[in-house]
């Protein structure tokens, strides 16, 4: 089988170590050099393997002196189900107060990761 | 006119002025902080995206986040909310401040300038065409998103890869907005490569280099610009391409805010205030940090110049004897920007330096030593080190260059 | 049967239509309020003085580049001096700057001594030529290469649209009626009355000024009165945040393409550079498009005068538009009871008072126009915190906390200012910016938009999505994101 080796800039820490990741012909990982730590080792893994992503985006807040609560994905999530994702997000509303670090969504599309907020709205005191 | 006094007073609270809002309360101090807006943060607010607090927090976390987990730790200080300085007399050590409730002049042992930067404004530009609607800065488009729930438009392009606009470019794709693509001038991008990566190879937004808008069409509303390619900052001829959107980003630079002080403080080229390695500006007792230093990429290294300053200004309003500069700090080859521009060589202290041009390897040199290797040096790429009094001679004149090697 | 009498003081009174609201309309709109009349004005645009009196340089010339015995220099100098009485009536600012004419060499200064001679037969007061050394003094940053210059003190500047916003204001204080967004499509002669067709509907009058800039020709044309055509002559500017670079109004040496390309003081402190000099066609009338072309020449030109003038301080650009015919003279034609004013180009902004005063005195005499004895000339603007004293200040915030809430950090815009200039008149963004100064600053907009779009959305009951820049369909948001 023919091996392939591939360049990436590690985006874990600011360094940005330049890393080399080297897959079989399936395209499944096999080995990497470049990376000045451990956490490079696990991201070029992950990124030839299944790439993951934390998702930030907002929520629409009802009553709340924000329209908006800003939220993320408490853990990296396939890169794939984004877009899908988005969608599922799109649906939902929370009444106010929210509290920062709030569960707002439990187990995103299974994928076990929860969405959070990631700030405290109140009440709207006009309403 | 309702006259206060404090031991420092902090203008400016968004991440540096919280840092020295801490900083002074270290010491002690009676602080006052004089805020703009209604709150805290800042840009933090708007900055739903993570990537602060890898080193203060050591967790990534969102700017809200970080916002409201640093706002924890601050107890005991004063704040006026929606109150704009009006002047500042550095003789009388007196400001004026504007706020609903009237005037007030207010006075301070010593002053922290934590007043950030702005946009430049793409009209800045120069660029011919119309003026229709649609136009906006990364900022305000994000503003207008995360903070007031509404879309800047249906199809966008990014003008400039500065890292505002390359989060932007993501922002408004995962919400609907068609992004055509960013288009930057120069050879090398604007942001961070974190940033490259995940918001425009992750959507396969083409980061188009050395291309720039000519010309911009609509009359009432934009309708579309003419792009094409740049060399050394002029279009070549014959290489215009038009391309139909109703939103422009603009991600040109940021400027530091230092309108209020410019004729009291020293200024460096690039519009900074001029600090030594207590965050001291020109003037004794003002201080300054953040991005009306220098313009920073990590809120992280912001909060560290934010609580220097804030502390060393509390030492100074309390009468403490402070040293003397005794070694100036000059750009040499490679150095496009350096955060300290003078040092008292008292205490090992932190210096942030930006390569003028992309180097595969950058060897940073202080006079003729060799201080420290940088893989991959870019310009958008803001350099760390700590400078030592002990083992550098930090007195005089002392160069830092960038020398370029090949691996 | 027999006569029908009216109780007295409810005689009908004439019916007055003033076409376009720039700077010209306004001024003869704001005249005949002072007599028992009803007057009517009509602007195509959403908002007064967007036209031509929205993008010029904004000078109070002298009166000596008119040449003898053209309206021109009949109404220049003398519109030049009324403006210190309307300022103080109609409360704009004004700034007598003075004026530079900078000569580079020998066949320039030829000309100086032309524009003396020609000022002194226009009437212009106190103009004499200045040697390179006094006008060094005058002018420290003007370009070192000058051999000498023409000085003029009462040269000056202001914001035109200023000056029609407040005429207007007046205007509708003392009783005349404003359609905004409604254009004057053709006139029509109805036995002793005119039928005014336009975009709202069709409006009969006794009398009609038309003062419609650009389209007066056009307008005229419909009327079947012959007037010399019109064609649009773009004039392209840099607008720099650089206070305090000249304190005069700087001209080169005049040419056959005009005045040339100035650096001049604004009312704002900031520097402006401009304008070019390029006639279009006729049908480009809403070409007002800046050029790479264009927008270099300012710069290459500019640089000569003023050597030390920072481009990297670019607040903005735009263009405007002149109309210009081929006689380069006003054209003021009368028709029974139509007057129409067309190319009122270059001195048109200084001579509008001159020319308002001359206009309505000829219907006033011609009609017999009682006057007013109820007419209230002056006119309040916005209060601007920022020019105020501390005491003036703290008075305003403690009535109105909302003056003490800065909202443009730029230019130290207030709350107050804003809410005020909604009551004002101002419906859009630009609205708002040209009554108030915000957006004009450093970030353009950047800081403060989002406020002063929830500013209007609170008094004007406008949604997000419905708030404009300028035109229809200049909308700022398309949608929510929630």
């Amino acid at each position: 089988m023919s091996e392939k080796t591939i360049e990436m800039t590690c985006v874990v820490c600011p360094i940005g170590c330049n890393l080399k990741v080297t897959m079989d012909g399936n395209g499944k990982f096999l080995s990497v050099t470049g990376n000045k730590c451990l956490k490079g080792a696990i991201y070029a893994k992950e990124e030839v393997t299944e790439p993951k992503r934390i998702l930030p985006t907002n929520i629409k807040v009802v009553g709340g002196e924000l329209p908006l609560v800003s939220v993320r994905t408490e853990k990296p999530i396939p890169k794939k189900l984004l877009f899908e994702a988005m969608e599922v997000i799109r649906t939902f509303k929370v009444k106010a107060p929210v509290k920062r670090g709030q569960i707002l969504i439990k187990n995103l599309l299974g994928t076990g990761v929860n969405v959070i907020a990631t700030r405290t709205v109140k009440m709207d005191k006009g309403t | 006119m309702k006259r206060l006094e404090y031991d420092v007073v902090i203008l400016g609270g968004g991440a540096a002025g919280m840092g020295a809002i801490r900083g002074a309360l270290s010491q002690n101090a009676s602080v006052l902080l004089v805020e703009r807006e209604a709150s805290t943060g800042g840009v933090l607010n708007q900055c739903i995206h993570n990537g602060f607090g890898v080193r203060v927090f050591k967790k990534e976390l969102t700017g809200p986040e970080y916002h409201e987990m640093y706002l924890e730790k601050l107890k005991g200080f004063d704040a006026m909310y929606e109150a704009t300085v009006l002047d500042i007399d550095s003789e009388s050590r007196l400001l004026k401040v504007i706020s609903a409730s009237g005037i007030y002049k207010i006075r301070y042992g010593a002053l922290v300038l934590a007043t950030g930067a702005r946009e430049r404004p793409f009209e800045a530009l120069r660029v011919p065409g119309s003026r229709p609607s649609g136009i906006f800065t990364a900022g305000l488009a994000q503003h207008f998103v995360n903070l007031e729930n509404r879309l800047p438009g249906r199809k966008a392009i990014v003008i400039g890869s500065g890292d505002i606009g390359l989060i932007m470019a993501r922002r408004l794709t995962l919400e609907g907005v068609e992004v055509e693509g960013v288009y930057e001038i120069m050879p090398y991008q604007g942001g961070l490569t974190r940033n490259v990566v995940q918001c425009l190879k992750d959507f396969n937004i083409p980061l188009h280099l050395s291309t720039s808008v000519v010309k911009v069409h609509g009359k009432e509303r934009l309708e579309g610009v003419t792009v094409a390619k740049f060399i050394d900052g002029n279009p070549v001829s014959g290489t215009e391409r038009f391309i139909g959107c109703d939103t422009l980003i603009a991600s040109v630079g940021l400027i530091p805010e230092n309108d209020l002080v410019d004729k009291e403080i020293e200024i460096s080229s690039s519009g900074g205030a001029v600090v030594d390695d207590l965050m001291r500006t020109s003037v004794d007792n003002i201080f300054a940090a953040g991005n009306n230093v220098c313009i920073h990429d990590l809120v992280d290294f912001v909060t560290v110049e934010g609580e220097g300053a804030g502390q060393n200004a509390a030492r100074v309003a309390k009468k403490e004897k402070m040293p003397k500069r005794v070694g100036i700090f000059k750009k040499g080859k490679g150095i496009r920007v350096i955060s300290i521009h003078y040092t008292t060589a008292t205490i090992p202290f932190k210096m942030y330096v930006r390569v003028d041009h992309p180097m595969d390897m950058a060897i940073l040199r202080i006079n003729d030593t060799n201080l420290k290797t940088v893989l991959n040096a870019k310009p958008s790429e803001m350099i760390e080190f700590t400078l030592d009094p002990t083992k550098y001679n930090l007195k005089g004149e002392i160069e830092l260059s960038a020398v370029e090697a090949k691996r | 049967m027999g006569c029908v009498f009216l109780p007295f003081g409810e005689v009908n009174d004439l019916k007055i239509a003033i076409i376009g609201a720039g700077i010209i309309g306004s001024l003869i709109a704001r005249e005949f309020t002072k007599y028992k009349v009803e007057v009517e004005i009509f602007e195509k645009l959403p908002d007064v003085g967007w036209g031509v009196t929205k993008a010029n340089s904004g000078i109070l010339h002298a009166g000596y580049d008119d040449e003898p015995n053209t309206l021109r220099a009949k109404y220049c100098s003398r519109g030049n001096e009324m403006y210190t009485e309307l300022s103080e009536e109609l409360n704009f600012k004004i700034k007598r700057t003075g004026s530079l004419v900078a000569a580079f060499n020998d066949k320039e200064v030829k000309i100086l001594e032309e524009l003396l001679k020609r000022g002194k037969i226009n009437g212009v007061k106190d103009l004499r030529i200045l040697s390179r050394l006094s006008a060094l003094e005058i002018e420290p940053n003007l370009s070192r290469e000058i051999v000498a210059a023409l000085y003029s003190p009462n040269a000056g500047v202001l914001a035109p649209w200023e000056v029609a916003q407040a005429a207007v204001e007046n205007a509708l204080n003392n009783g005349a009626k404003i359609h905004l967004s409604t254009k004057v499509e053709s006139i029509f002669e109805e036995g002793e009355k005119y039928r005014l067709r336009t975009s709202k509907g069709i409006f009969l009058f006794d009398v009609v000024v038309n003062a419609a800039g650009l389209w007066a020709d056009e307008l005229a044309e419909s009327a079947g009165v012959k007037v010399t055509p019109l064609h649009p002559r773009r004039g392209q500017y840099i607008l720099l945040d650089q206070p305090n670079v000249v304190r005069t109004v700087l001209f080169p040496t005049p040419s056959r393409a005009g005045k040339g390309i100035l650096v001049l003081p604004t009312i704002h402190n900031t520097t402006l550079l401009g304008p070019t000099s390029e006639d279009l066609l006729p049908i480009e009338k809403e070409v007002t498009e800046t050029t790479a072309e264009g927008l270099s020449k300012v710069v290459k030109k500019a640089k000569k005068l003023v050597p030390l003038i920072n481009l990297s301080k670019t607040l903005r650009t735009f263009a405007g538009l002149r109309p210009e015919n081929d006689i380069k003279d006003f054209v003021i034609k009368r028709e029974s009871n139509m007057i129409h004013i067309v190319a009122t180009r270059s001195p048109g902004l200084t001579a509008a008072p001159a020319i308002a005063g001359d206009i309505v005195g000829e219907i006033v005499e011609k009609l017999n126009l009682q006057k007013k004895d109820d007419f209230h000339p002056i006119r309040k603007a916005i209060p601007k915190i920022v020019d105020m004293s501390d005491e003036e200040k703290e008075k305003l915030i403690s009535q109105n906390p909302s003056y003490g809430k800065v909202i443009c950090r730029c230019n130290k815009v207030t709350e107050g200012e804003i809410v005020e200039a909604i009551r004002h008149g101002a419906r859009t963004l630009d609205g708002v910016k040209f009554r108030t100064t915000a957006m004009f600053g450093r970030c353009q907009g950047s800081f403060c938009m989002v406020k002063i779009m929830n500013i209007m959305r609170r008094e004007i009951g406008e949604n997000f999505e419905e708030i404009v820049k300028n035109f229809p369909n200049s909308h700022i948001v398309d949608g929510v994101v929630r």
